[in-house]
């Protein structure tokens, strides 16, 4: 295996600088208490003017009167790494952002994909400018060592594991990230090079520095396995857009839904899975309003998941203005793609019935997509259910004399002279146990227009005929 | 001779027709079951990629008979069946003694506007083999509508509606009138409309 290791050495300037309108002027990240504010990073035009990480606030006020001041949040640095781990999970299985400021990957397995080391390494590079971070990128047969290599000269490639040690000895020790300050102390005891620590016997080292040196060396150079903690894509997605200004109309939100859902269908088809639930938050000045788009199945298209997403956005009035929009999307279970045949004789823009569901739902409600099914009740009104559009198997019915194809939805009174009884009676006499006690005797009649109903009589008498269905 | 030639060709591109004489359709239409009405029909069966209106009295007067063994064989087949918003619960024990696959037959529920919308898409969608819609205006543009949708699907579609419409023009490709019992043909795209009567055995 070969790990390529990516230093971020302006990871925190860099995560604000990409999201300035200006970043060509002097613009310098600050930290520490309210008395006792001082420069964490600056910017290349800040540098110039003599401002340097670790001055005081005021100290840099006296250099330079005016310029754009960011509060540093450690937080928003650690969420830049991840998204940069997302980023590199683009290009490799094995992505780890275990350590400050870095991210390693594991190299080897994608050059079929894309190519020899130096295209591979062109690639990422060129994608990080496109992202806007400043980087060093090393190549080591230990991740460990990349990233050692990365710290020392940008665009250093080791990819012969028998080259490794000795190109290792020679690296002084303060460079070496050896844990704690082994590095100063080791200097100060007149240990140069990695390749002088190495000589020394190991049990003295184990005892004056620890068992955690000791490991270092040994995954450095490759001799222990080096387990790192890899990176796995979050198991939700949640992105936000800012708007900006105060939207009351569905159009202007159209623009900003077409990115969420597009990134969405991006993420997804990184994680190989599909949505069948999300959210659409509108977020107002105070408070805010949930839009929820629910399909049957799992999908990834971006154009049907957006026609949804719409279809459900403007049924909702929207009382107060938007400010911002996010979406969530809590479960994304594995997305199945359907199978289609590779000849169909299909014309480009037809649909298929899940997407022609999902957008008859999505404007008509969730309910009103159905099938429906037989039941083993002998009461009419029981004797079918409505089931859902998907997935339910439907059983026989049993059999029965003949049953009308239309049913009202409930009966009612028919009063016609020259009703005509065709057959019957057929007594139905049932739910006595559950309080909807039916005691029915059911002809076949034929109305006067000619049309054969199903008609019945409480149980044992001659007149008050009720309507229940017709034999269409 | 060089006339006589001109005018085979433009028989041949059917720009010109003999008069009194059928022309030879395809007998590609979709069987109806009931074969005394396919040998009345110029297609052998219901039109596909068309708009079939039936024409009825009242609901329950017969017209699922008429289309029940069509439905039955295409849900049979694996073809899709869509009833948009009809008149009363089409009742799942009657269905499936009839032959239909329940499965197959997906109900939609809607009214009025949302009723035409919904059953447009459904036959511009080309996921559905027979969709069947109870549009309740006598509006002809809806109607042209739907008549281009099911052109454009590859779809049988059905009207049902009240026979007072039976006056006003039809973009439909067949139009049923029942009447007395028995169903007229008043239009059928492709040929003269048959006298007939055609009367099924309950």
């Amino acid at each position: 295996m070969l790990w390529a290791c990516i230093l971020l050495p302006q990871l925190a300037l860099d995560a604000v600088l990409r999201r300035h309108p200006h970043p060509e002027q002097p613009l310098a990240l600050v930290t520490g208490p309210a008395q006792l504010r001082s420069l964490h990073a600056v910017n290349a035009a800040a540098a110039a003017a003599g401002l340097a990480p670790g001055m005081r606030l005021t100290a840099a006020h006296a250099l330079l009167r005016d310029f754009a001041m960011v509060d540093h949040e450690p937080a928003g640095e650690a969420r830049v790494q991840r998204f940069l781990a997302a980023w590199a999970y683009r290009h490799s299985s094995l992505v780890s952002a275990q350590w400050p400021s870095a991210i390693v990957l594991e190299a080897q397995a994608s050059f079929r994909l894309f190519g020899p080391w130096p295209r591979f390494e062109r690639r990422l590079r060129h994608e990080l400018e496109q992202l806007g971070f400043r980087h060093r990128i090393a190549l080591a047969p230990t991740p460990r060592a990349a990233r050692v290599l990365a710290g020392l000269r940008d665009g250093m490639a080791v990819s012969e594991a028998a080259a490794l040690p000795a190109l290792l000895d020679t690296v002084p020790v303060r460079r070496g990230l050896l844990p704690d300050d082994a590095g100063t102390r080791l200097r100060r005891m007149g240990i140069e090079r990695l390749g002088q620590l190495r000589a020394l016997p190991g049990d003295a080292l184990r005892r004056r520095f620890g068992q955690a040196l000791v490991e270092h060396l040994q995954r450095l150079y490759g001799q222990a396995e080096d387990r790192l903690e890899y990176y796995l894509p979050p198991e939700h997605f949640d992105e936000r857009v800012e708007l900006g200004y105060e939207v009351d109309s569905h159009t202007a939100l159209l623009f900003p839904l077409r990115r969420l859902v597009g990134d969405l269908c991006t993420y997804l088809s990184i994680r190989d899975g599909g949505v069948q639930r999300f959210v659409l938050r509108l977020e107002h000045e105070q408070g805010h309003s949930d839009v929820e788009v629910g399909l049957l199945a799992p999908e990834r298209s971006a154009s049907m998941l957006f026609e949804l997403a719409r279809g459900r956005l403007e049924r909702v009035e929207i009382a107060r203005p938007v400010v911002g929009m996010r979406l969530l999307a809590r479960h994304l279970p594995p997305f199945v793609p359907a199978v289609q045949d590779l000849f169909a004789q299909r014309s480009a823009q037809t649909l298929d019935w899940p997407q022609l569901r999902e957008r008859l739902r999505a404007r008509l409600g969730d309910e009103a997509v159905y099938r429906v099914a037989p039941q083993g009740d002998p009461r009419p009104e029981r004797a079918w259910r409505r089931v859902p559009a998907e997935g339910v198997g439907i059983a026989a019915a049993p059999p029965r004399p003949p049953r009308p194809s239309w049913l009202l939805p409930e009966p009612v009174p028919l009063h016609d002279p020259r009703l005509r009884v065709l057959s019957g009676p057929e007594r139905l006499e049932s739910g006595w146990w559950d309080g909807d006690d039916v005691r029915r005797d059911y002809y076949v009649v034929e109305t006067g227009r000619g049309q054969r109903a199903w008609a019945f009589l409480p149980a044992g008498q001659r007149s008050g005929w009720m309507l229940h269905g017709w034999f269409a | 001779m060089a006339q006589l030639l001109a005018l085979d060709e433009m028989l041949a591109a059917r720009t010109l027709w003999h008069a009194g004489r059928r022309a030879a359709l395809p007998a590609d239409g979709e069987p109806t079951g009931h074969p005394a009405l396919d040998a009345l029909l110029p297609h052998g069966g219901w039109p596909r990629r068309a708009l079939t209106e039936l024409l009825l009295p009242a609901e329950g007067m017969g017209e699922l008979a008429l289309l029940l063994p069509s439905l039955a064989r295409i849900t049979r087949a694996g073809g899709l069946v869509v009833l948009v918003g009809p008149p009363c619960i089409p009742y799942a024990p009657a269905w499936q003694a009839a032959g239909v696959e329940l499965s197959c037959l997906q109900l939609v529920q809607a009214s009025g506007r949302d009723a035409l919308w919904a059953q447009e898409q459904c036959l511009r969608s080309g996921a559905c083999a027979a969709v069947l819609g109870w549009p309740q205006g006598g509006d002809d543009r809806a109607l042209r509508r739907l008549q281009v949708a099911a052109d454009s699907g590859d779809c049988c579609g059905f009207v049902l509606r009240d026979r007072r419409h039976a006056a006003n023009a039809s973009p439909a490709a067949l139009r049923l009138l029942l009447e007395d019992g028995g169903w007229r043909v008043l239009k059928c795209r492709g040929g003269q409309p048959p006298s007939a009567v055609l009367r099924l055995a309950h």
